[in-house]
């Protein structure tokens, strides 16, 4: 196994499943002479060429739009929206077109859309460029939402997405394209929809995806150290959930923390805390706790951001909580 | 135009010019967070469209909103202090470089999502038009935000309604990385003004502040006699890349130095002392004033406090009714 960055999972995905389907190409703003507004896609469109590395105007609408009736008409588009915060430049197409077609007409046509999009905040970009808002787009039925917390999820995850027949909308984020991590040699796919235990424990289970993922193995190592054993457990796909790896950890150790980076209210750990006691209420020995963002539109000021954005301290803190 | 006002107009310019390029040093240092957009080169445009207005206009632009703000009446000192996440910043630390705002001097931001301000510009010209306002909307965004869905919503209101507004397309060439021809339809963007109706032309010398203002003063005068918006595009160039960090690999360094030949401020020097306006010494004396003040205005910001943290839920509703 190689240790690479995500970014470069996330580019040797891409530049793979394009090596391998003639169907599969690339459009969205900055993608090709550019780079990549992240550099992804450095190198892909000199490789390439401009049939399949597009540049496109500033149009989100146009590009996730455009991008269903490419795959109506049997291409393989990865639509990138530079960040999720213009994705709802786009919503009519994400959350109104896409999931519904393959329904509403009565499973005649297929949407084999991937969206791309980085999201989260730290980096002082200020309110409307800062969001995490995951949870809105995993309401939507017919949709798939995926957003990997490793290089390794992230490549298999991204070349599942590819070849599903669905749309995928794929959440990347945007502090996380240096994060290193080990993966597989060769071609392999991680299911979209499949939780994972990312690390073993016995004492309380800590739920997430993401950034969220990463603060939480840095608070079960420092909980470690203080004698408490978490073991988290990475949702990976926010729909379809797959709530069965939670709840069998949440049976073993009767303790639950959920982490995300966007809004508590109405988000993700909302989901997942309702899930387990629908599912599992007879095993729980304490409350269940969330940890997410305070509520407000971010702040540009770093520190006032900082302390608005869940940090590791406050995983340990909510897992002491529990205990 | 009287002399006073001349160096008034050039002081605004070599302000900009300084305070953009202080606030590139500091973001250097790091002390400067998120995305930075300079608006170097493009000190005419900005000036020009700010100097011909009457105090009840608006005036509404997208994130590359420094020099606009300077304009507008924001003082260097609040600009730094906003772009250091000061407490005593414009946005007081909330918004950064790319949201400032000042309502007091009608300067109503500062808005980072290509084209969104668009619509928004349209309504608050029906709200003046609604109370019998004499102000008028300026609306300025890049040659990019004219690809996006809001571009044509807002615009296409503006004529369905008569709304006074004036929209300035400030065409630097580049939306990022992506040249005008590879992006719109139609090069000549203020050709798409003609498919709502809406009177247009182009000015080619945005580099130069009296071309800019005498333009945008007749396209003032021409809303406020009722005639509805007026849709103007100016060619300016951004030096600098699209914000720090750009490797700008979309462009030839031979290209960057033909404009820089033009610049604004050389232009505007040029004039003031061939037509015997002012003194190459009258402009010494306000470069030197300028000078100052951005230090003074980097030490303010510098020495200003951050945000509280005990105020990180201020401003998220209104209070009162
Ligand atoms: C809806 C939306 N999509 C994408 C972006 C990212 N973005 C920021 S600036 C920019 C280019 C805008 O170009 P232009 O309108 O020509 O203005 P300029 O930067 O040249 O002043 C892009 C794509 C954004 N902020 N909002």
């Amino acid at each position: 196994m190689a240790e690479i960055t995500m970014r470069q999972a996330i580019s040797d995905a891409l530049w793979e499943e394009m090596e391998k389907d003639e169907r599969v190409f690339i459009m969205g703003q900055e993608v090709g002479v550019w780079g990549g507004t992240y550099a992804v896609t450095k190198g892909f469109y000199d490789h390439f060429g401009e049939k399949r590395v597009r540049d496109t105007p500033i149009a989100e609408s146009a590009i996730v739009g455009g991008g269903i009736g490419a795959a109506l008409a049997g291409l393989r588009p990865v639509t990138e929206i530079m960040t999720i915060n213009f994705a709802f430049v786009a919503m009519d197409y994400i959350v109104n077109e896409a999931p519904k077609m393959h329904t509403m007409f009565g499973g005649q046509m297929r949407v084999p859309l991937v969206i791309r999009t980085a999201g989260g905040g730290g980096r002082q970009l200020g309110a409307t460029h800062s969001q995490t808002p995951d949870a809105i787009f995993a309401h939507f039925p017919g949709l798939k939402v995926v957003s990997p917390g490793t290089p390794a999820d992230a490549k298999g995850l991204l070349k599942a997405a590819i070849r599903d027949d669905n749309p995928v909308l794929f959440i990347e984020h945007a502090a996380m394209y240096q994060v290193r991590g080990e993966v597989p040699e060769g071609d392999y796919t991680v299911p979209i929809g499949v939780s994972k235990v990312q690390r073993e424990g016995s004492d309380v289970t800590v739920v997430s995806y993401c950034r969220g993922l990463q603060l939480s193995m840095q608070a079960a190592q420092q909980l470690e150290a203080e004698g408490i054993s978490a073991e988290v457990v990475d949702l990976r796909s926010l729909r379809p959930l797959d709530m069965g790896p939670v709840i069998e950890s949440f049976k073993k150790t009767n303790r639950a923390v959920v982490v995300e980076e966007g809004w508590p209210s109405y988000g993700v750990g909302s989901e997942v805390v309702t899930r387990l006691y629908e599912e599992a209420f007879d095993y729980a020995d304490a409350p269940i706790k969330r940890v997410a963002q305070k509520e407000v539109p971010l702040p540009y000021n770093q520190a006032l951001e900082q302390s608005a954005l869940p940090q590791v301290a406050d995983v340990v803190a909510a897992v002491k909580e529990v205990m | 135009m009287k002399k006073k006002d001349h160096l008034e107009l050039y002081r605004q310019m070599v302000l900009i010019r300084r305070v953009e390029e202080r606030a590139a040093e500091l973001y250097q240092e790091g002390k400067i967070g998120g995305f930075l957009h300079l608006y170097i080169g493009q000190e005419a445009v900005s000036t020009g469209i700010v100097s011909a207005r009457i105090p009840e206009d608006r005036v509404i632009t997208a994130y590359r909103d420094h020099g606009v703000a300077i304009n507008c009446g924001i003082s260097a000192k609040q600009v730094l202090a906003e772009l250091l996440g000061k407490e005593t910043g414009i946005s007081k630390g909330r918004g950064g470089s790319m949201h400032m705002a000042s309502v007091e001097n009608n300067y109503w931001g500062g808005h980072a999502i290509v084209g969104a301000h668009l619509p928004i510009a349209s309504g608050m010209a029906l709200g003046d038009q609604y109370l019998g306002n004499k102000g008028v909307t300026i609306c300025m965004f890049g040659d990019g935000a004219t690809n996006i869905g809001f571009f044509h919503e807002g615009v296409n209101l503006s004529k369905v309604w008569n709304l006074p507004v004036l929209w300035i397309c400030e065409n630097n060439q580049y939306g990022m990385g992506t040249a005008v021809d590879r992006a719109s339809a139609v090069e000549e963007i203020h050709m798409k003004a003609e498919g709502y109706g809406i009177p247009h032309s182009r000015l080619d010398d945005g580099m130069d502040v009296m071309k800019v203002r005498a333009k945008v003063a007749e396209a003032l005068d021409f809303i406020r006699a009722g005639n509805g918006p007026y849709f103007l595009e100016i060619m300016t160039y951004r030096f600098e890349g699209h914000s720090m960090g750009d490797p700008q690999r979309y462009r030839d360094k031979e290209e960057v130095t033909q404009w820089e030949k033009t610049d604004p401020i050389g232009i505007y020097h040029r004039y003031l002392v061939d037509e015997k306006i002012a003194s190459k010494a009258d402009l010494d004396k306000i470069e030197a004033a300028v000078e100052t003040e951005t230090q003074e205005a980097v030490e303010f910001a510098e020495s200003s406090p951050d945000p509280a943290m005990d105020t990180l839920f201020d401003f998220v509703y209104a209070e009162g009714n």
